[in-house]
């Protein structure tokens, strides 16, 4: 019974705003890359998927969105979960789904096993939610590209070793490519697949710790 | 609140909303990208702003405030309407002042105002599809953007200057969206396109008929279509707007009497009245002043 109340309980108590609030996180978040936004609403799932995950999922899925779970949170009772509150039907094909949650820790599989879309339609593409430990402490990256002024920094801590050549070679099949939403705690941060990420050469000295310029860094008079 | 009980929320149900909501997501992820989506029959007629009513219905929240303006004015019939439709549907705060508004509903016009962080603009386009004109068929003209086969547009603009002997597009003229896909930026008169340029707000559009959502994303390169030796140039007007002595803006032509009288007046209705309160005036501007002083006494 434990497992059905967890199935039949935590969405939204108001799911019209809430879900309103939420969309306006993420569409700021999208059009903003880099930015981080604590969500308004938040979600109770069963574990292991995360409050701002669950939300994601209330605000954005239902029965036109195939949603694809990695392997531990297909083995809980977050299919159910889904099922019960979206209506989302949930796949084993990667590349049908147009959403994919992974939860924190879990293996990321390379980004090209998803839906990239296609040239004449690039939003056929999956959007993923990947959970990670915190949005700082992490190694910095520079992020470039629409929604950002100049440059900014970004260091999430637990993204996968090889996150940065995933995602080189997600931006380089421009305009195809999975869109990225990071979730840690009660907050996201999106990328948009016309991000560009580079390493920050200046920051590589002190430890894998952000620059203190953090989130603009000073510019060298000429 | 009685009057809000027989619908939902800002009119659309919720499954529309995320429908529409999922849509714009990816238009801001792929700027100047045409996204199709389910566009719904929405209580006025197509040509109306029904693909702007329905972004403004899916992303507006109770403490949004909503501005709504046709061809730069507030007062119009169809900024009227629209206006009158959120505040019926979702109750929500509503001004004439850009500084004021989080969200600003626009027929063909971008706001003399510099737009803001937190501001969203949302365009009610007709036809969203830049090739349409010159390529009929959907199938052709998606390869075309697949393809990155722009060379159609610019042989149009060169059979301008063929012509003309200049650009003669002087609305919905084409503009090219981060260095990837040509987009209309609605039937907004050429003067506008400067502003959508690295423009700090978002950018929705909207077109119902068509059923295509599309986004720019703010600081966002929007470069307008043109040849070296005939570089694109914005409208220039010979006066000041009549009433508010403004220069620099878009100015309507305002047909006085059957005698050829005419006076040019600001398009933005609410940048000339914001003029005006603060003491500028043009040079047909009423002085009520004196005389109503002189009639008092």
């Amino acid at each position: 019974m434990a497992a059905q109340s967890q199935i039949y309980a935590g969405a939204f108590a108001d799911p019209v705003f809430q879900a309103q609030s939420v969309f306006r996180a993420l569409m700021d978040c999208f059009a903003r890359p880099g930015t981080v936004a604590s969500l308004a609403a938040l979600a109770s799932p069963p574990s292991p998927l995360g409050k701002a995950s669950g939300a994601v999922a209330l605000t954005l899925c239902d029965h036109d969105t195939p949603v694809w779970l990695s392997p531990a949170l297909a083995k809980s009772a977050v299919p159910q979960w889904i099922a019960f509150h979206t209506g989302a039907p949930v796949t084993e094909t990667k590349d049908d789904a147009r959403f994919a949650f992974i939860e924190r820790g879990g293996a990321v599989p390379s980004f090209d096993q998803f839906a990239l879309g296609t040239q004449e339609y690039p939003d056929r593409s999956t959007t993923l939610v990947i959970e990670v430990e915190a949005f700082t402490g992490g190694q910095p990256l520079i992020a470039k590209g629409p929604g950002i002024k100049d440059e900014t920094i970004i260091a999430p801590t637990g993204l996968p070793d090889l996150f940065l050549e995933f995602w080189t070679a997600n931006r380089a099949i421009f305009p195809r490519g999975i869109d990225l939403l990071l979730a840690a705690g009660d907050a996201v941060l999106c990328l948009p697949r016309t991000t560009k990420l580079s390493l920050d050469e200046n920051a590589r000295d002190t430890g894998g710790k952000p620059p203190h310029t953090f989130p603009y860094p000073a510019r060298k008079e000429a | 609140m009685n009057d809000l009980a027989t619908y939902n929320f800002a009119y659309l149900d919720e499954q529309t909303k995320r429908m529409i909501r999922r849509a714009i997501l990816k238009a801001v992820a792929i700027p100047g990208y045409q996204v199709p989506f389910a566009s719904r029959e929405m209580p006025m007629p197509y040509g109306w702003g029904t693909g702007g009513v329905q972004v403004t219905a899916s992303i507006l929240g109770p403490n949004d405030v909503l501005k709504v303006i046709d061809q730069g004015a507030d007062d119009t019939t169809n900024a009227v309407s629209i206006r009158a439709f959120f505040q019926k549907v979702a109750d929500v705060a509503v001004t004439t002042k850009t500084k004021d508004a989080t969200i600003i509903q626009t027929r063909h016009r971008i706001p003399e105002e510099t737009l803001k962080e937190g501001q969203t603009l949302v365009y009610q386009v007709p036809i969203p599809e830049p090739l349409r004109f010159l390529e009929p068929r959907e199938t052709e003209t998606r390869k075309m953007h697949a393809l990155e086969e722009y060379g159609l547009m610019h042989v149009k603009l060169y059979e301008d200057i063929a012509r003309n002997g200049h650009i003669a597009t002087t609305y919905a003229y084409p503009v090219k969206v981060e260095g990837r896909y040509v987009m209309d930026p609605s039937p907004t008169p050429k003067f506008d396109n400067p502003k959508m340029h690295m423009s700090e707000a978002l950018q929705l559009f909207g077109a119902g008929r068509e059923k295509r959502i599309y986004a720019v994303p703010p600081y966002t390169e929007v470069v307008s279509l043109d040849f070296e030796d005939h570089p694109f140039e914005i409208q220039q007007f010979d006066k000041p707007c009549a009433l508010c002595g403004a220069e620099n803006v878009y100015l309507d032509e305002v047909v006085l009497d059957d005698k050829g009288g005419r006076m040019f007046v600001c398009s933005d209705t609410d940048h000339c009245e914001d003029r005006r309160a603060h003491g500028h005036a043009g040079q047909m501007l009423a002085r009520p002043t004196q005389e109503s002083q002189e009639a008092a006494e």
